[in-house]
């Protein structure tokens, strides 16, 4: 199984982006016997690259963030394996994780308001990235954080370095915490709903900011916009109750979804081009919580195509030579590979 | 700072001045009709078998002889001037009674408030960072203990084991450093068990905001994020728990002071309280919410360095 579904991450080598950063395979979660937030998380990024996590509250996108910087609570056990940049993940020690965090792997979180220390000049929170990981000279970090914060579009950086975060807007508190995810040049950043706090227009130069900034690292972005997908990754990642149900390249995946959880959630994002034509649809149903998880498709119960095979997990299998695969036994948009696929892979549980 | 800034810092001082001079005023006049309803201080002060006349003379002598109302008049003049009064027992001004006294009381509550602040704080952080593992399984019952046992029982226990028992420190009365040590611990026990629980409480709720997740993902050890982010974040509610406990430790101080024989403000409070001596009492009183209101106004002050987000609100507020 794991092969398979490997195979299509691997396989799919854009020439325009880098070597690969990170390297997740069958990534788990879990806090106790069955109950597996993250169900086999497998997705590779390379430098230069955003691949967009999406998926609905409940999915595991934060738990699947927050177990690539080690930052999962105690109670979480993490399986599987997240190489980066050779350094394996899973099974780090707290003190392993330290040298990692913030110099190659760091976080964007959702809410700038509450992730940025109330009592600390925004300069300073940049400057102790470097201050831990060794950039010696007070006068050396003051000058890289102030240049970080003019390089992040805050204008005026030697003054607003020393302001607090309540004296800040919410888009300069996010150019903030990008900045502090920069100050250590990693080569990985996990940015985790990182817009979601923000008004439309900041939103999106927020998004801009992030794609120019980002060109040497990997990105992870989590959202469950697939509008902010559409703007700003490479590849997408789609995940259901804690497992990936399709991944491959954005236009790929936006234009022709393999699977019907992909195509449910894309036909609820409006339209600008279309008018309006009564209600958006959404999906029935909600995302199985933690512990109620069927056997077989997570997304049957919900599913409109569902069928008696539907019982059995499909796993994660390659569908179009462009790298999309999908986690479904009967996925949609496959004119020509539907065939062979379902030749293929009919037996294979 | 602008003209503007230091303007309504200024109207924000004066303000809170003047609320503490209506505070003042108010204790002052609760305590001087309290003490009317206690009792005529002139039959206590009377020698055995003095007839009613005599009564009457030593009431006229203390000025008692007049109306309540009066009373409180000259008394409000006397104290418009600075002065407080004479004691009736002692004969000599109120202030100065109280002068003698004040610095052994300071030195204890001084002495109690380290204490406090070193052991309570300490022992806050030590269980908050390891929760749910030994040193908090261990620390939290002496918090309890040290929370549930009063000053007269946890002083008569230290004399028990450290003057009678060890013969290391002394029992009673003021000598030095080392007939320090029992009154300041004794005095100390209470308010460090409270500080602890409230240090432990606010380092738990520091420790679950997203700002420990944002310094973790910087790559901050527990030692960083102790010093850099968590000290000033829980200062504030510590702050407001110690002001609260130099309130407390002045009103510990009688009990633990009678314990050991302490000679400061404490038995000068009861005895003068027991002779209703009125304008001792009243002294005392005064001289009382007077650190109590010095006390909050500097603790506001200090919120307002410590967390700048108070001041932008004191300053809107002004406005």
């Amino acid at each position: 199984m794991a092969a398979v579904t490997t195979a299509p991450d691997t396989a799919a080598a854009p020439a325009r982006t880098g070597d690969t950063v990170l390297d997740v395979r069958d990534l788990r979660v879990s806090f106790g016997p069955g109950l597996d937030a993250v169900d086999g998380l497998t997705l590779t990024a390379r430098r230069g690259e955003t691949v967009a996590v999406v998926g609905e509250s409940g999915c595991g996108k934060t738990l699947s963030a927050l177990a690539l910087s080690g930052l999962l609570p105690e109670s979480a056990t993490v399986t599987g394996s997240a190489v980066l940049d050779g350094d394996q993940l899973v099974g780090r020690s707290e003190r392993q994780w330290r040298a990692l965090r913030g110099a190659k792997v760091s976080m964007i979180f959702q809410d700038a308001a509450t992730a940025l220390n109330p009592l600390m000049s925004v300069g300073a929170q940049i400057e102790e990235v470097m201050a831990i990981h060794g950039t010696h000279g007070r006068a050396a970090r003051r000058a890289r954080a102030v240049e970080l914060l003019t390089s992040v579009g805050v204008p005026d950086a030697a003054v607003r370095a020393r302001s607090h975060p309540h004296q800040l807007s919410g888009g300069m508190r996010q150019r903030v915490m990008i900045a502090i995810a920069l100050a250590g040049s990693p080569d990985l950043v996990v940015a985790d709903e990182p817009t979601t706090a923000l008004d439309v227009t900041v939103q999106a130069q927020v998004l801009a900011l992030l794609r120019e900034s980002t060109r040497d690292a990997a990105v992870i972005f989590i959202t469950h916009d697939m509008g902010v997908v559409a703007e700003i990754a490479d590849r997408v990642v789609v995940m259901y109750a804690g497992s990936v149900v399709e991944s491959g390249p954005l236009d790929e995946v936006l234009e022709r979804p393999h699977h019907p959880y992909t195509a449910a959630l894309l036909a609820s994002v409006p339209d600008p081009d279309a008018p309006l034509a009564g209600e958006l649809p959404t999906i029935p149903g909600r995302v199985p919580p933690l512990g109620e998880r069927a056997e077989g498709c997570p997304f049957r119960d919900r599913c409109p195509k569902a069928r008696e095979k539907c019982g059995q997990r499909p796993p994660l299998a390659a569908i179009t030579p462009g790298g999309s695969a999908a986690a479904c036994w009967y996925p949609e948009n496959t004119a020509a590979a539907e065939d062979g696929r379902t030749a293929d892979e009919e037996g294979t549980p | 700072m602008n003209r503007g800034a230091v303007a309504t810092a200024a109207g924000y001082l004066g303000t809170r001045l003047g609320q503490a001079l209506i505070a003042l005023w108010g204790v002052t006049t609760a305590v001087f009709f309290a003490l009317r309803l206690s009792g005529d201080p002139a039959r206590l002060l009377a020698p055995q078998g003095a007839t009613a006349a005599d009564i009457a003379r030593l009431r006229g002598q203390l000025g008692l002889d007049v109306s309540v109302w009066h009373q409180y008049l000259n008394f409000l003049d006397g104290l418009l001037h600075g002065d407080l009064g004479y004691s009736y027992v002692q004969h000599q001004p109120a202030l100065g009674l109280i002068a003698q006294r004040v610095p052994y009381t300071i030195d204890l509550a001084l002495s109690a408030l380290f204490l406090s602040v070193v052991f309570g704080v300490g022992a806050g952080m030590v269980m908050a960072l390891n929760r749910g593992r030994w040193p908090e399984r261990v620390l939290m019952p002496v918090v309890l203990v040290g929370q549930a046992m009063p000053a007269f029982w946890t002083g008569i226990l230290l004399i028990l084991l450290f003057s009678v028992t060890f013969r290391i420190l002394p029992s009673t009365g003021y000598g030095g450093i080392t007939s320090l040590i029992l009154p300041a611990v004794t005095l100390a026990s209470l308010s460090a068990a409270t500080v602890a629980r409230i240090t432990r409480g606010a380092v738990l709720e520091q420790l679950g905001r997203d700002y420990v997740r944002t310094a973790r993902s910087k790559g901050a050890g527990t030692a960083r994020l102790v010093v850099r982010h968590l000290a000033r974040n829980v200062s504030v509610p510590i702050l407001t728990v110690l002001a609260l406990e130099v309130a407390n430790l002045l009103g510990g101080s009688v009990v633990t002071e009678l314990i050991f024989a302490w000679p400061g403000l404490g038995q000068l409070t009861v005895q003068s309280v027991d002779g209703r001596d009125f304008p001792l009492v009243q002294a005392i009183v005064i001289l009382a919410a007077l650190v109590y209101i010095v006390v909050n106004l500097v603790t506001d002050l200090a919120y307002a360095f410590l967390d700048p987000r108070i001041s932008t609100l004191g300053k809107a507020a002004g406005t």
